[in-house]
């Protein structure tokens, strides 16, 4: 019987063979975690051993409220600075670097055929370059710093097929959301969701890590995309590490088989106040927007900014409308500086902000007043996660989000491409 | 060994009604979380549930929040396991870290009824209810460890003899 790349990957792992269903014990390559580290540390002390096992295997990057948003963060970011000097981490990214799930592949540690555990819901993200990747609670994160192990249910896999090619306008964030939208959010929950099909190999990694990062939005455990020329090329510029290439058998059970056809897809938008409350952009068009916000681990990368450069091109942001713009790292922000695309966002009157999570959940840096309404990026639209209950958040493509801040309404990206 | 009874419910059973949201803010003691379990979809099972009892329920047991309460105050009120046939997943994850055993089987979610006898090997990965006997994957030493020990930092405690 052949078998997923899950089982096939947490089966190397666990020394037998596994199917999906099954859990196994396990020694993950990698556990990160972010800001919320102070918690772990905490939840560590109570174990009581006085190192870590693994210290290499232990990813820490301050990027959820950076710099500082008040004493309470500070405090909270002096401590994680501290531990990782006692401990001697030698993977910790201080508030410079950017979001996690940006930073972490692009330091080469994101590779094929690993399990990386996070905490944090979007570790999903790695799933993109072919690793096994899912988020996990604190007191976990804890205890695989004080034993190196953690324990896994093996997912049962659901396989979605990408046919055809996107139309002008139309992008990754687009087949992701009519994806969560036709299925639900939680239709894939605890497993994993195999992109795949002949589009797939078509999609950029950036787009990749679009679909992977949204697949937690399903309530999957896990995403993944068949690691191929472009994934190891892309990878191996990052690391002298060595990795091992992981795919499903043609065999496999899957839990079910879905196809889309890119090649019908419109611009698609979550609307308040569930990430599977999905239309067409059309269907809302119009509707005023006070906030845009271009960035985060789901879209803020130098492709998006690159698309949300050509449609500001020589245009300037609505008078009525804030456009945020976060670059995903302080790589991408400095490519796009070389590029010029910084510039270009930057005379349109966006305001461009540190690298790092920002507005995102709600903590600091552009949170929304009562009755306000925003079109983001990011990938979740729960009420009040944006800092106040009575405002809407909008998800988008990058696209969208910088049509609409041209018109400062809900604009199909189509219409001014 | 000892055998419990089987308390049956359907689908979809969530986290507000093993656990009530008004509560969750409230720090309270394991046993008075125990009174509270199950207390908007059946008050009957606060006041009647037995040590050794089982909750056997359809697809999607534990879906909604991730309160950690709503594994807690089962454990708390003496629940052996859970049998179900799918667990949201965060939902099956704090339940083992903090020590609640989570059963996957259909067949014996499908063919149990409240008040069957009933009684779980966890090492041999079975269920048996009279002559009826239901396998499901065991669970590794490990993890029968983490819900013996009553969860995920007692469990790594006492591995790391602390
Ligand atoms: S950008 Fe938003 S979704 Fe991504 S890790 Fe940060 S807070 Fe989470």
């Amino acid at each position: 019987m052949g078998q997923t790349f899950s089982e096939k990957i947490l089966g190397r792992k666990a020394g037998r063979v596994v199917r999906a269903g099954e859990v196994v014990t396990i020694s993950p390559d990698y556990c990160l975690s972010h800001d919320n580290s102070a918690a772990i540390i905490g939840e560590f002390k109570k174990i009581g051993v006085p190192q870590v096992k693994a210290p290499e295997k232990i990813i820490i990057i301050l990027d959820h409220i950076v710099p500082a948003a008040d004493e309470k963060y500070a405090q909270n970011h002096k401590t994680i600075r501290e531990f990782v000097r006692e401990q001697n981490l030698p993977h910790f990214f201080d508030i410079q670097h950017g979001v996690c799930h940006q930073v972490l592949p692009e330091s080469g540690l994101a590779l094929p055929g690993k399990v990386i555990v996070g905490s944090d819901s979007h570790t999903t993200t790695y799933g993109a370059f072919g690793a096994f990747a899912a988020g996990i609670g604190r007191t976990e994160a804890a205890s695989i710093w004080a034993t190196d192990e953690i324990w896994l249910r093996v997912p049962e896999t659901l396989r979605v097929e990408f046919h055809g090619r996107f139309p002008e306008g139309v992008f990754a964030k687009d087949a992701v959301l009519k994806l969560i939208g036709d299925q639900g959010a939680d239709r894939g929950n605890y497993e994993a969701i195999e992109f795949a099909g002949p589009a797939a190999g078509e999609f950029s990694l950036s787009s990749r890590m679009t679909l992977a990062n949204m697949a937690a939005e399903m309530g999957a455990k896990n995403g993944y995309f068949e690691p191929d020329a472009l994934t190891i090329a892309w990878v191996k510029a990052r690391t002298l590490q060595e990795f091992e290439v992981v795919l499903s058998d043609p065999g496999a059970t899957y839990e079910a088989v879905l196809s889309y056809d890119l090649s019908k897809l419109e611009p698609q938008i979550a609307c308040p106040h569930t990430v599977d409350n999905v239309k067409p952009v059309s269907a809302v068009a119009g509707k005023p927007v006070q906030q845009v916000l271009i960035g985060t681990c789901t879209n803020g990368r130098l492709e998006d900014l690159e698309i949300a450069a050509r449609i500001l091109k020589g245009r300037k942001v609505h008078p009525q409308t804030r456009a945020l713009v976060f670059p995903a790292s302080r790589v991408v922000f400095l490519e796009a500086l070389r590029k010029g695309t910084i510039e270009i966002l930057s005379e349109a009157g966006c305001v461009i902000m540190n690298p790092g999570c920002g507005p995102c959940l709600g903590a600091h840096e552009g949170l929304l007043a009562a009755g306000e309404t925003v079109v983001s990026t990011s990938n979740r639209n729960f009420r009040g996660r944006m800092g106040n209950r009575d405002s809407e958040i909008y998800l988008a493509s990058p696209a969208t989000a910088a049509a609409t801040a041209l018109e400062g309404k809900i604009t199909d990206p189509r219409t001014r491409l | 060994m000892s055998t419990g009874r089987v308390w049956k419910y359907g689908d979809n059973v969530n986290t507000d009604v093993i656990f009530p949201g008004r509560y969750t803010y409230a720090l309270m003691p394991l046993e008075e979380m125990a009174r509270h379990a199950m207390e908007d979809l059946d008050p009957e099972f606060a006041k009647s549930v037995k040590s050794g009892d089982v909750i056997v329920a359809g697809k999607n047991f534990g879906c909604g929040s991730s309160r950690e309460q709503a594994a807690a105050c089962l454990r708390a009120a003496g629940v052996k396991a859970v049998v179900a046939k799918s667990f949201a997943r965060i939902y099956f994850r704090n339940a083992i870290n903090l020590g609640l055993a989570v059963l996957q089987c259909d067949e014996a979610a499908d063919s149990l009824a409240s008040g069957d006898e009933i009684d779980v090997d966890f090492s041999a990965g079975t269920i048996t209810s009279g002559n009826r006997t239901f396998k499901f994957f065991p669970l590794p030493e490990s993890v029968i460890g983490i819900v013996q020990a009553g969860g995920l930092i007692e469990y790594t405690k006492k591995k790391l003899g602390l």
